[in-house]
């Protein structure tokens, strides 16, 4: 056992736990704070795999943001009469059994691809460079191979959603 | 152990399936929204994964799954704000946030 894999374990377990708790918490403040320790230890993740922007980013933009604009939301539409603010629907024993059947699907597909099975991509490479000078290159650089229009396209997608928001949430 | 790419397919598989189990057994609309952003992050993880993996000499060709990553990352974020504000619109309507209360679009 070395270091990445015990803190492999450690993230692995915090993130499947605060899932569960989110999924499975009767008080929908607790699920949404329990939302914002998957985020944090999603990122731990990110650092395992040498993705040090992503985890950045994963923190700013969803422990950040994402989880303030959920906590907002539930202040604002919070109803005061109900004890049960996070309530189960019927038809969870069918959503049990999907979600169930489909994780049983994925693993056995793993299992079965030899490529993926026998570690052929034997994974989580020591990081040579830094992936952040790279990224930028990938991103916004007009000369070489680059995502320039697709970034583009991502802010204008931004730019809709911002308005379209604050279109819709405005009282009238 | 030894760390592979698989351990963190699984990972990847087990949170999206959590996440889809969130989105479909709740009443909340937030809880729904909080599935699908979990879903999002098991997505994510799952292609961080390959990227790291990857043994492609072309130009990017490494971090190519990255920049997927903070693509659906932006999407994600849009996509919350949007919901959120739908969500506020229709308790301001209807008093409640209960998904199987709103029938407004069924005729």
């Amino acid at each position: 056992m070395d270091l990445a894999s015990i803190s492999f374990l450690i993230l692995a377990a915090i993130l499947v736990g605060s899932a569960l708790a989110v999924v499975l918490m009767n008080n929908i403040v607790r699920a949404a704070l329990f939302l914002a320790a998957l985020f944090g230890a999603a990122s731990g993740i990110y650092v395992l795999l040498n993705a040090d922007f992503i985890a950045i980013v994963q923190i700013l933009v969803y422990a950040g943001a994402v989880t303030i604009l959920i906590l907002f939301s539930i202040m604002l539409t919070q109803n005061p009469n109900s004890k049960n603010s996070n309530p189960g629907n019927h038809q969870w024993v069918i959503a049990a059994l999907i979600a169930l059947g489909l994780c049983a699907a994925i693993v056995f597909s793993f299992a079965q691809n030899s490529a993926i099975a026998n570690g052929a991509g034997n994974a989580v490479t020591a990081a040579s460079t830094n992936n952040t000078v790279v990224i930028g290159n990938l991103l916004y650089s007009p000369t070489t191979y680059s995502y320039v229009l697709p970034f583009e396209i991502a802010s204008l997608v931004l730019l809709v959603a911002i308005v379209g928001a604050i279109v819709i949430g405005r009282e009238d | 152990m030894l760390l592979t790419l698989n351990s963190f397919l699984i990972l990847g598989a087990v949170l999206f399936c959590i996440g889809l189990f969130g989105a479909l057994s709740k009443r909340n609309a937030v809880s729904v929204l909080m599935g699908i952003e979990i879903m999002l992050n098991a997505v994510n993880i799952t292609l961080v994964a390959f990227a790291s993996s990857s043994t492609g000499t072309a130009h990017g060709a490494r971090l190519t799954g990255q920049i997927f990553a903070i693509f659906i990352i932006t999407v994600a974020a849009a996509e919350a704000a949007v919901a959120l504000a739908m969500i506020i619109a229709i308790y301001r309507r209807r008093n409640s946030v209960d998904v199987s209360e709103i029938n407004m679009m069924k005729w």
